[in-house]
């Protein structure tokens, strides 16, 4: 009951402020999605507590059935166990600090809107919710796609401006080519397995072993193929490289938006899918190699692309997908509690960063720009505070959050023997010095150095309210406090009596054992990476600002790759958009209205001239006129006698 | 005749006729010509109200355990040529007479303002258009069904014809002729079938088995008939124009119901009846869905036209159908008439929401338009739930058919499933375009400053469209419930079908 309430208190909060919104107004609206944040945090933190140190059971809600047919039926259930309700609780209690913090940031918009943001993120909320509860995959998808739609309304929320509109749609869209994998997933699960309810599935998987499955030209195993399909779809939700172009995009939206994007909700859906479905891709050992490998890759791309970018949001954007690559690399060689973990903490972080970004940005007026800031720190010390912890975790400095689970998911992929593993190592290694190295390059630009705002802006910088610096703070507690205390439950000795059986480990999976005795170096070395990441940061910010600059005319072509990101969205515009649009126009043009409609406009105009001749048979004589049917129906009959 | 059906009345007759009687009231209405407009809208309105209610007889009453035909009623017609008036309905057809008597009235409750000539008239031929639509799902005898199916045209024709847009003569014998064409060859196929079978009753004529090379002539002259209602590429093109043409509420019924009557066909002759050619002749249906699913889709994402936009959706929603159809298992068939259902609510409303914006500013074009959102936020909900709805996200009336027939195009063929599935990503592109750049943006145009959001009226018409939507996205197994039943027994009567074929083919073989 309590986990029902945490689940549906938001999608109350949100019908009522968007039907009544426009009659209760903005505050009203604000207070009842708050009330029902905060009610959904309360319950779902009870959940969660109850289940893990409580001994509650855990167990299946169900509320309904939803699509039936033959032998495919799907029920609408919540499923209650470690997994989901660490989810819950995550979610709901970041939700509900960005909720809060957003009165503040929203408060510059005009009046009579707000409810309408106010109730899209609380859909946004009850969606990864339903996501997270899902009992069955189907209802997973229903989750799934619901994120997509309340990210694309809060991407799109300042509709007037065309390129948040564009972002939404790009959105959408790149998430849609990822979903179409995920649902051809789901369906060859239900082809395999006869049934697509988690429990139904794990039961089964011992007898669907070596099913076979032939596409491509080749026949593979059932389960290495779901595995690439579902992976397919998290690399969609989880913005990881090749469907990552909608992700920077995403920070057109209002930035509570964002932080609620990158932390809380969406990208982690595809993370959370890798552990949900472990029990099926324990026993896909290829498919899983390669989630580590597109995850390193896109850890180590994602941290190149953040070090040259200028807007402070498009820069914690990168180091999002940065970090999600991080987390597929654990979960590709099955460490998926690291993967979880890690998940846990970058929510928290992620979540200030962007948060504090807002709060830099409401100071500096609406700038984003860093090279238009620094020499702010004095006047916003609070927020240049909140903004060090969430770096310091980011990076992966003892004793932040971040220290514990990075180093968790590499020590976890130098375990796991294996190319593959060793790739995701040395990518992950790399991408740790990059990100300590923009994250100090982000905080040196932003908040030091000679004002380069105008004196306008400069004057009117000022630290935010209470109701934006508190939920800062608990965020920053966050951050801190999650390293240390779940670190030895979630992933220490007694890992199994934390997780129950919400995430399985084959029996051949010894990762979580084996990543406590890697050697010291690998302990070692992710954190010295960070160290000299934020060094060399500070020395060449701090000490030699003028090398930057000079660097990039030096390395000009590097510099301009890097700056537009591999020219992944040119060349997606050169080898999918355009060609797409103008195959479109031609379908339409050639294909419809010449070629189509030319043939029966052809034989309409042969008609007319048949017609002249046939008029001179038309006598008016009704015997004529049924001796002709007659004809006519003998040639039919005598038709259908020959060809019978 | 048999009168002891469930209902204790003739309900499908009243049903079929009822709004015939209503036609024939209003076209003795005389008096002032205003009048005489207020009078036939009440009339017509009262009409299909009490059809409608009615109908939900059928929805309370109808035994969704079974899958043999209900409420039957049957008369002598023409006994010494075994044709009889027979009416009756399955799990298959009982929802689509439902669907059919609910959207007349929101179609006439939609045309109260924006016709405005000639209004008596244009109920009259609504109102026999419902006669025709309802009688022609409740048909079980092919020739009444042949006439009620060729009796569609005529009413339809008169809508594009008369009430329809500037080339509306155009559309409107375009549409006449495409699918006479087809029509004439269906007849062809019926007097075969009698010929073959001494009767044109329909549960006769499936338990009567065609020789298997009958059947491929046989096949082929319903697939002329029905691909070109559906309609299938490259026989799709008077759709688009018709739908163009056609006052908003031909649309409606055009998109909702008359696009139904060929997957309907296929449903109710061509797989049950014709078993092995269905099995021959699927690669090919599949084939040309697929290239309906992706080419329309792409045609759909160049439109400058609203209504030609989602006309072209429609072809590509109606491609999933016929893939759902042919795949002939549970998932897809159900699938498929979930798809029916909800296209025919969801397109519908579609068509509605662009005869709001058309009412008031009188053009269809996309880029006369933009940033409605500010002015009509009630509209812009409604628009983005219908939106959402067509492409297929979860919790809508989209959703469920796609996906399920999804899964029965997976059982056949991975390619099937994930060429016929592009429609999700294609979908979303031109849905979420079209909505962008007509409710998106800032309000350029002085003549959209000053434009309403919905009024009453127009809420009364949009409601019950949401409720359904959602209704039938959130708890869709009151739905498939009806036709599970019809829907296993055609299915297992297929498989058997094929493998008494097979059985025969190994025997005569060597």
């Amino acid at each position: 009951m309590l986990f029902a309430t945490a689940v549906f208190a938001p999608l109350l909060g949100s019908l009522v402020a968007l039907l009544f919104g426009k009659q209760i107004g903005d505050r009203a609206a604000q207070a009842v999605t708050i009330i029902g944040m905060v009610v959904a945090a309360i319950c779902g933190t009870s959940a969660f507590v109850a289940l893990v140190y409580g001994g509650a059971s855990p167990g299946v809600i169900t509320l309904g059935t939803w699509v039936s047919s033959g032998d495919f039926t799907v029920t609408w259930a919540l499923r209650y166990d470690t997994l989901s309700a660490v989810m819950v609780a995550m979610v709901t209690f970041i939700a509900t600090l960005i909720h809060i913090y957003s009165v503040g940031y929203m408060s510059h918009e005009p009046h009579g809107s707000v409810w309408r943001f106010f109730s899209y993120l609380s859909l946004f909320t009850f969606a990864m919710l339903m996501l997270v509860t899902a009992d069955n995959l189907l209802q997973l998808f229903f989750g799934w796609e619901g994120v997509g739609l309340a990210s694309y309304l809060l991407i799109g929320y300042w509709y007037q401006k065309p390129s948040a509109c564009a972002a939404a749609i790009k959105a959408f869209v790149v998430n849609r080519i990822g979903d179409l994998g995920f649902a051809l997933g789901i369906a060859l699960i239900f082809v395999v397995f006869g049934t697509i309810t988690f429990d139904g599935i794990f039961a089964a998987v011992g007898q669907h072993q070596n099913d076979s499955y032939s596409v491509l030209g080749g026949t593979f195993r059932a389960y290495e193929v779901i595995g690439i399909l579902l992976f397919i779809g998290a690399m969609g939700k989880s913005a990881q490289l090749g469907l990552h172009v909608w992700l920077p995009d995403a920070m057109e939206g209002p930035t509570p938006v964002s932080a609620l994007i990158h932390a809380a909700t969406m990208v982690t859906a595809g993370v959370f899918l890798m552990a949900r479905m472990s029990p099926v891709l324990e026993y896909a050992p290829y498919a899983m190699a390669f989630v580590t490998f597109v995850g390193a890759s896109t850890a180590l791309f994602a941290a190149t692309v953040g070090v040259v970018q200028n807007d402070i949001k498009r820069i914690i954007a990168y180091s999002t997908c940065s970090q999600l690559g991080y987390m597929f690399i654990a979960a590709g060689v099955g460490a998926y509690q690291a993967s979880v973990f890690h998940l846990l903490t970058h929510a928290f972080f992620k979540a200030l960063l962007f948060l504090g970004a807002g709060s830099v940005i409401h100071a500096m007026s609406d700038e984003q720009d860093i090279r238009r800031m620094g020499g702010i720190w004095k006047k916003i010390p609070l927020t240049y505070a909140m903004m060090w912890i969430g770096s310091l975790a980011l990076a992966g400095v003892f004793p932040f959050a971040g220290f514990y689970s990075k180093d968790a998911v590499l020590e976890a992929a130098y375990a796991s023997h294996g190319a593959f593993a060793h790739y995701g190592f040395w990518c992950g290694i790399l991408a740790a010095f990059l990100t300590a190295f923009y994250s100090w390059r982000l905080l040196i630009l932003t908040f030091h150095g000679a004002p380069r705002a105008d004196q306008h802006t400069m004057d009117h910088v000022h630290e935010s309210p209470l109701v934006m610096t508190v939920p800062l703070m608990l965020l920053a507690a966050g951050a801190v406090l999650t390293g240390f205390t779940f670190a030895p439950q979630l992933l220490g000795e007694h890992w199994q009596h934390f997780w129950g059986a919400s995430i399985h480990n084959g029996p051949h999976n010894h990762v979580l054992h084996d990543m406590h005795e890697v050697p010291g170096w690998v302990v070692a070395l992710p954190a010295v990476m960070g160290l000299s990441g934020i060094a060399l940061a500070y020395a060449v910010y701090m000490g030699m600002p003028a090398l930057p600059a000079q660097m990039a005319e030096r390395f000009g072509g590097l510099y301009r790759f890097l700056l537009n990101k591999w020219y992944f969205d040119e060349l997606y515009d050169r080898i999918f958009v355009r060609p797409t649009m103008s195959l479109a126009r031609s379908l339409w043009q050639v294909g419809d209205a010449t070629i189509i409609d030319g043939i029966p406009n052809g034989v309409a105009s042969l008609t007319a001239q048949g017609a002249g001749r046939v008029v001179k048979v038309q006598t008016g004589s009704i015997a004529h006129y049924a001796f002709a049917m007659l004809i006519g129906v003998v040639v039919l009959v005598s038709i259908y006698l020959i060809i019978r | 005749m048999n009168a002891l059906n469930a209902a204790g009345f003739p309900l499908l007759s009243l049903l079929t006729f009822l709004p015939l009687v209503g036609g024939a009231v209003i076209m003795m209405i005389r008096g002032p010509e205003a009048a005489v407009a207020a009078n036939a809208r009440w009339t017509a309105l009262w009409t299909s109200l009490i059809v409608f209610a009615l109908s939900l007889v059928l929805w309370f009453k109808f035994d969704t355990s079974s899958a043999d035909f209900q409420f039957v009623e049957e008369v002598a017609w023409l006994p010494q040529w075994g044709i009889n008036y027979k009416m009756g309905v399955d799990g298959i057809s009982v929802l689509f007479v439902l669907l059919s008597t609910a959207l007349v009235p929101l179609c006439i409750l939609a045309s109260w303002n924006s016709i405005e000539t000639r209004v008596r008239e244009f109920m009259f031929s609504f109102l026999v258009l419902e006669t025709m639509m309802v009688g022609m799902f409740a048909a079980l005898d092919f020739v009444v069904f042949y006439m009620f199916f060729e009796g569609v045209l005529i009413p339809m024709y008169l809508l594009i014809g008369v009430w329809g847009g500037p080339r509306r003569v155009y559309a409107a014998i375009k549409f006449f002729l495409y699918t006479l064409a087809g029509s004439v060859l269906m007849l062809l196929a019926l007097l075969a079938m009698w010929y073959a079978a001494g009767s044109t009753d329909i549960p006769t004529l499936m338990a009567t088995q065609f020789k298997p090379a009958v059947q491929t002539w046989l096949f082929l002259a319903f697939f002329a008939s029905f691909a070109v209602k559906v309609p299938m590429w490259p026989v799709h093109t008077w759709l688009p124009d018709a739908h163009v043409e056609a006052p908003t509420a031909g649309s409606v019924i055009l998109a909702g119901v008359l696009l139904k009557m060929g997957a309907y066909g296929f449903l109710r002759f061509s797989v049950p009846m014709l078993p092995d050619a269905t099995a021959y002749f699927a690669p090919m249906i599949f084939a040309l869905s697929v290239v309906a699913v992706i080419y329309t889709s792409l045609v759909a994402l160049a439109q400058t036209d609203m209504k030609k936009l989602i006309a072209y959706s429609s072809v590509a929603h109606m491609g999933v159908v016929t893939i759902g159809i042919f795949t002939v298992n549970e998932q897809g068939i159900s699938g498929a008439l979930f798809q029916m259902l909800s296209h025919g609510v969801v397109s519908g409303a579609l068509f509605l929401c662009v005869g709001v914006v058309y009412d008031r500013i009188h053009s269809r074009e996309i880029a006369r338009y933009g940033g409605l959102a500010d002015r009509m936020p009630k509209y812009a909900l409604a628009f983005m739930l219908f939106s959402m709805a067509s492409v297929g996200l979860p919790g809508t009336a989209g959703f469920v058919g796609e996906f399920l027939v999804l899964v029965g195009a997976f059982k056949v063929s991975f390619w099937l499933a994930l060429l016929g599935s592009m429609g999700m990503i294609l979908g979303a592109a031109y849905m979420l375009y079209l909505y962008r750049r007509v409710i998106f943006g800032g309000i350029t145009r002085d003549e959209l400053k000053s434009i309403m959001d919905l009024s009453p009226r127009e809420i009364a018409v949009f409601a019950p469209l949401v409720l359904l939507t959602l209704w039938m996205g959130i708890y869709p197994s009151s739905f498939t419930v009806f036709w599970d039943a019809s829907v296993h027994a055609m299915v297992e009567k297929h498989v058997a079908a094929l493998a008494s074929t097979s059985k025969l083919a190994g025997v005569i073989a060597p």
